[in-house]
């Protein structure tokens, strides 16, 4: 619901890489108006963009953890303590209380855009 | 209605257990628990004293969990012994002074050992084998000494003998009778016995009648025999048999038996019915029990009389297994053939050292006894056959001998005991005991079922009866021990390993698997996780060796992996570039010096002799390493589950002491096996002589130099749990060294689960070193050509990993924080300390930013 309504309403939309900059299975970091956000590739298609930023290291790094998925809902583990976190709401599947930030992102020509809601 | 006084004397093992009974059933709501203990200590497992000599603490030996007593409100007298029972008054008084008036009385004074009327008995250097007490002093004593004799060549006598054996000195056994053992071991069975026995070291003399002991200054000296001949020693233990403590019974008109021991009925009172009597000091039927089970089981009976429960004691079964001086002797029922009509078999085997009879019934359907020396494993099984009176097979004599088809002995199955089997004696669990508590509480590790049913922690004689029970009832339950890797992958690490391997020869380059996604679409489901991908990613490796970075495999790497270099607390790396051996030249540790002032890294020596530079951050790893390699570098590996390093010592090149030239052979072994993944990480080191500095024996795979060779010791551990290695052969020159390791380190890259030490992995072993022997040096499995082969594979592709990257344009691509700025990462703060940078720590960021803004 909310991706809806921010794409409806004022969803900038900021181009940060090619698709093929994202190996497949793989995570990168992109810097969005001074965020971290990790965008993940899955599989060929799929996308997914959280903050970068591990709430249990207090370090800057969810891009580089393994992605892989529980029980079918897409997951990442951090590389430092290993949680793991939904992609798609950012819930931590390991710790009820805690969630990370998502972002809306999108495939338009090949290249990766993620949504800003900030104007 | 007021409590009731419950007095107690004595808290040895019947004691305390009789106490658990009672607290148990919750008698502490009528009964006021008191009890007298003389011994400094409260009740501890006197069975396994001798525990004491190897190492056990009296903290292991304790029967109590701490607090219990205090919890439960009893009243203890510690160190209080009771001197009179006064029966009118109904009250005992202690030496210490106290009264304290008895509703109901029990004693459990166990027994004392009998030390013979020899002149000369109480001189300095004698000592008897009873208390925690006793040990202390004879440990004390034995300081001094160069010789022990142990008058005495019963249970007791021999393992005292043991004991006396591990204190290092020269250890006799004097026996009155003409075997040892004469209680439960018959004469062909007592001759193997001393056999085994003096074999180990310890001197056996049988039919001697001690006459005198003589001292010389003040200290035991020799002693002489009835037949005129003399043995000299410098300290004596008494185990010449035990008696019951019926003292205080005797002086208040309890009946005493002839022989001594308290007189007790069925219900285990006394001539007096409000006075109890169990463990060994109580008589019944003329018997005294000197084994704690009996004893157990008077605990219970007294403790259901005194809370109204109907139960009786019809006597107890004495059958004994026991490793004495490492020799399994069993004795069970009808040892002696006493039975009318009863009939022997026997099986004796001088080369083996083992000795096997069967007793049973005049038509040779019933068990109803025996004896085995030498090889007691069948011991529990037949003891089964025995109490459940289950009928033989045609040929009795196959339950001694190995299978005759190859198949097992169906009767010696634990499945096929029925329910009601006891299993473990010491504590009277049976069959169902231990099924109903697997399945009650859905236990599934067999540590919880000797907990939970206390199956197994007496004698120990049970064990492997509970772990295959344990193991069967597992697999009806249909509950495999599962071993599957994670949620993805319903195999083990073995198996996924196997299939990988095996997809290798496969004809079909479409049937050959080099990817996860290949293996996780033949032999999986959904999309992988942490768990599955490393491991595919170490399986691949360790099959394929092709550079991990690789697009299909990138992925799959833990963060360390993905980035050659290990993640430190805030997001930035370390770097290890490889030391071969610890050997490093001057120019060398210059360019080390320099990169690190280049790029700012903290730098500090690791523990596998090399050094490690920290803090570079993902975009700074290319250009760190584009200099490491040019000043001809490697990847140390240090972040991969892999070899790290293998150290050394200088050996023979400089060392006084060296026999070989360990740096030498380190650097080879390094360089051989760089690189090589495996379920976890390796280490390795290689020590010059005996003296061990590279510390060989804590690693996976250590090598000590010989005057002949080098001696190979595998599966040793430091870190959490530390572990010595264990040697796998001795003696060896590097080609047969090289071998073993080769075969070695690739049957534990097949066999292990994921993230298994090689010390973990052994200790799951079955079989144990023996089993490695035969598989690497005998080659048992017929495997080991395979196992060369495979590894040849991996030292021919062996290609440095910071190479194949920094030559990669599109492997580099991931090198930086972001994919679409050249900026850093902005949450990386460092501050200074001892002249080098640190990531800062959570309250000093906060300061740092707060000065900033
Ligand atoms: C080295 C050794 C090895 C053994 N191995 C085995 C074995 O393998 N299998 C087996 O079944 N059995 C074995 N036994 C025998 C087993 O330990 C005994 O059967 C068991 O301890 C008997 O228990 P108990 O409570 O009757 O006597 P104890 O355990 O001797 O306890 C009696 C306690 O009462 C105290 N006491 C006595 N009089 C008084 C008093 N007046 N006031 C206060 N306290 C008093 C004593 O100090 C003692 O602490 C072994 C014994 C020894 C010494
Ligand atoms: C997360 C914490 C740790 C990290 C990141 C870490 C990292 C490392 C690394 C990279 C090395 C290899 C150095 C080299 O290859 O030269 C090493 C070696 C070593 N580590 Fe750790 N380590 C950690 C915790 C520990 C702990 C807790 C122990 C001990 C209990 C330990 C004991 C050792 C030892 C003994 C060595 C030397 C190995 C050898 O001599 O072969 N480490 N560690
Ligand atoms: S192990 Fe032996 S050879 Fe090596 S340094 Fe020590 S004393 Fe010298």
């Amino acid at each position: 619901m909310q991706a809806i309504t921010n794409q409806s309403t004022a969803t900038r939309w900021i181009t940060v890489c090619a698709l093929n900059d994202i190996l497949p299975n793989t995570g990168v970091c992109a810097l969005v108006n001074d965020q971290q956000v990790a965008i993940f590739r899955v599989g060929e298609e799929d996308l997914y963009a959280i903050a970068n930023y591990d709430p249990f290291s207090s370090a800057y790094v969810l891009s580089r953890g393994i992605v892989g998925d529980r029980n079918g809902i897409p997951k990442v583990a951090s590389p430092v303590y290993k949680q793991n976190f939904n992609l798609a709401t950012g819930e931590c599947l390991d710790n009820a209380e805690v969630r990370v930030p998502t972002f809306s992102v999108r495939v338009v020509d090949q290249q990766v855009q993620v949504g800003s809601t900030q104007l | 209605m007021a409590k009731q006084n419950l007095v107690v004397i004595g808290n040895g093992m019947v004691g305390h257990k009789f106490l658990d009974r009672m607290i148990a059933k919750g008698a502490t709501q009528n009964w006021n628990l008191i009890t007298f203990c003389e011994e400094p200590r409260i009740a501890y497992d006197r069975v396994n004293l001798s525990g004491f000599f190897n190492g056990k603490t009296e903290a292991d030996l304790t029967l109590v969990e701490p607090g219990f007593y205090q919890d439960n409100g009893v009243q203890m007298y510690v160190g209080d012994r009771a001197i009179k029972i006064d029966r009118d008054h109904k009250c005992v008084t202690s030496a210490n002074g106290i009264t304290i008036s008895y509703d109901k009385l029990v004693l459990a004074t166990g027994s004392y050992p009998f030390v013979p009327p020899i002149e000369g008995k109480d001189a300095e250097g004698t000592f008897v084998y009873r208390t925690i007490c006793d040990l202390e002093a004879i440990a004390a004593y034995a300081k001094t000494c160069r010789v022990g004799v142990v008058i005495g060549g019963g249970l007791l006598g021999l393992e005292c003998a043991n004991a006396l054996k591990n204190l290092g000195l020269e250890t006799h056994v004097v026996e009155f009778m003409p075997r040892l053992m004469p209680v439960q071991v018959d004469d062909a069975g007592g001759l193997i016995l001393k056999r085994e026995i003096e074999a180990i070291g310890v001197s056996v003399h049988t039919q001697k009648t001690t006459t005198k002991i003589v001292s010389e200054n003040g200290r035991v000296h020799k002693m002489t025999f009835a037949d005129d001949t003399e043995l000299q020693t410098d300290m004596i233990v008494f185990s010449a048999g035990i008696r019951p403590r019926d003292d205080l019974a005797r002086d208040c008109n309890l009946m005493i038996g002839d022989r001594g021991g308290i007189v007790i009925n069925e219900s285990c009172q006394t001539s007096d019915p409000d006075i109890y009597a169990i463990g060994e000091c109580a008589l019944h039927q003329n018997r005294i029990y000197g084994l704690v089970n009996p004893g157990y089981v008077m605990a219970g009976v007294a403790a259901d009389n005194i809370c109204g429960v109907d139960s009786s004691f019809d006597g107890a079964d004495i059958s004994t297994k026991l490793k004495l001086l490492g020799v399994d002797v069993a004795s069970f029922g009808d040892a002696f053939a006493k039975t009318p009509g009863a009939r022997e078999l026997t099986i004796s085997d001088a080369i083996q050292g083992t000795y096997k009879k069967l007793v049973v019934d005049e038509t040779a359907t019933t068990l109803l006894g025996g004896i085995l020396v030498g090889d007691a494993s069948a011991y529990g099984s037949l003891l089964q056959l025995m109490h459940n009176k289950t009928t033989l097979p045609p040929h009795p004599e196959d339950l001694l001998l190995p299978p005759r088809s190859g198949g097992e002995n169906a009767l010696l199955r634990v499945e096929n005991f029925p329910d009601t089997a006891q299993i473990c004696s010491c504590n009277n669990v049976s069959k169902s005991d231990i099924c109903n508590a697997i399945r009650d509480n859905g236990l599934t590790d067999l540590a919880s079922v000797k907990q939970c049913t206390k199956a197994g922690t007496g004698c120990g004689g049970c064990v492997p009866l509970v772990t295959d029970l344990f193991k069967a009832e597992l697999k009806q339950a249909g509950i495999e021990v599962k071993n599957h890797l994670c949620q993805h992958f319903a195999y083990s690490r073995q198996e996924l390993y196997h299939l990988v391997r095996s997809s290798v020869s496969s004809l079909e380059e479409s049937q050959q698997i080099y990817t996860f996604d290949q293996l996780l679409q033949r032999y999986g489901q959904g999309k992988g996780c942490e768990i599955c991908k490393p491991a595919a990613a170490s399986i691949l490796a360790s099959v394929w060796n092709e550079c991990i970075l690789n697009p299909p495999h990138v992925g799959l790497q833990d963060t360390n992996d993905a980035f050659l270099a290990n993640i430190q607390r805030d997001g930035t790396y370390s770097v290890v570039p490889r030391v071969p051996g610890g050997e490093i030249t001057p120019d060398q540790l210059i360019v080390l010096g320099e990169v690190a002032k280049e790029f700012n890294l903290y730098s500090k020596i690791t523990g596998g002799q090399r050094i490690d530079l920290f803090g570079a951050r993902v975009d700074q790893l290319p250009h760190i390493w584009a200099r490491l390699i040019e000043a001809g570098f490697e990847s140390g590996h240090a972040y991969g589950k892999a070899l790290r390093t293998v150290k050394s010592c200088v050996g023979s090149t400089w060392c006084r002491f060296g026999v070989q030239d360990s740096t030498s052979l380190a650097i080879a072994l390094e360089l051989r096996y760089r690189g090589l993944r495996a379920p976890h990480k390796l280490k390795s080191a290689v020590s010059g002589c005996t003296r061990e500095c590279a510390e060989a024996q804590s690693k996976d795979f250590g090598i000590i130099a010989t005057e002949k060779g080098w001696n190979l010791y595998i599966c040793g551990n430091g870190g959490m749990k530390p572990q010595h290695a264990q040697l796998l052969a001795a003696d060896l020159d590097k080609e047969t060294l090289i071998r073993y390791i080769d075969r070695f380190l690739m049957f534990y890259i097949r066999t292990a689960n994921r993230l298994e030490r090689t010390a973990t992995w052994f200790n799951k072993l079955e079989g144990g070193m023996e089993y490695l022997q035969q598989v690497i040096i005998e080659d048992s499995l017929g495997i080991c050509a395979e196992l060369e082969a495979e590894m040849a594979h991996q030292v021919a592709t062996y290609d440095c990993e910071w190479k194949a990257t920094i030559n990669d344009s599109t492997k580099l691509q991931r090198f930086r924080h972001f994919v679409n700025s050249d900026q850093r990462d902005p949450n990386v703060i460092r501050v200074e300390e001892r002249g080098q940078l640190r990531p800062a720590y959570e309250h000093e960021r906060q300061l740092l930013t707060i000065g900033q803004s």
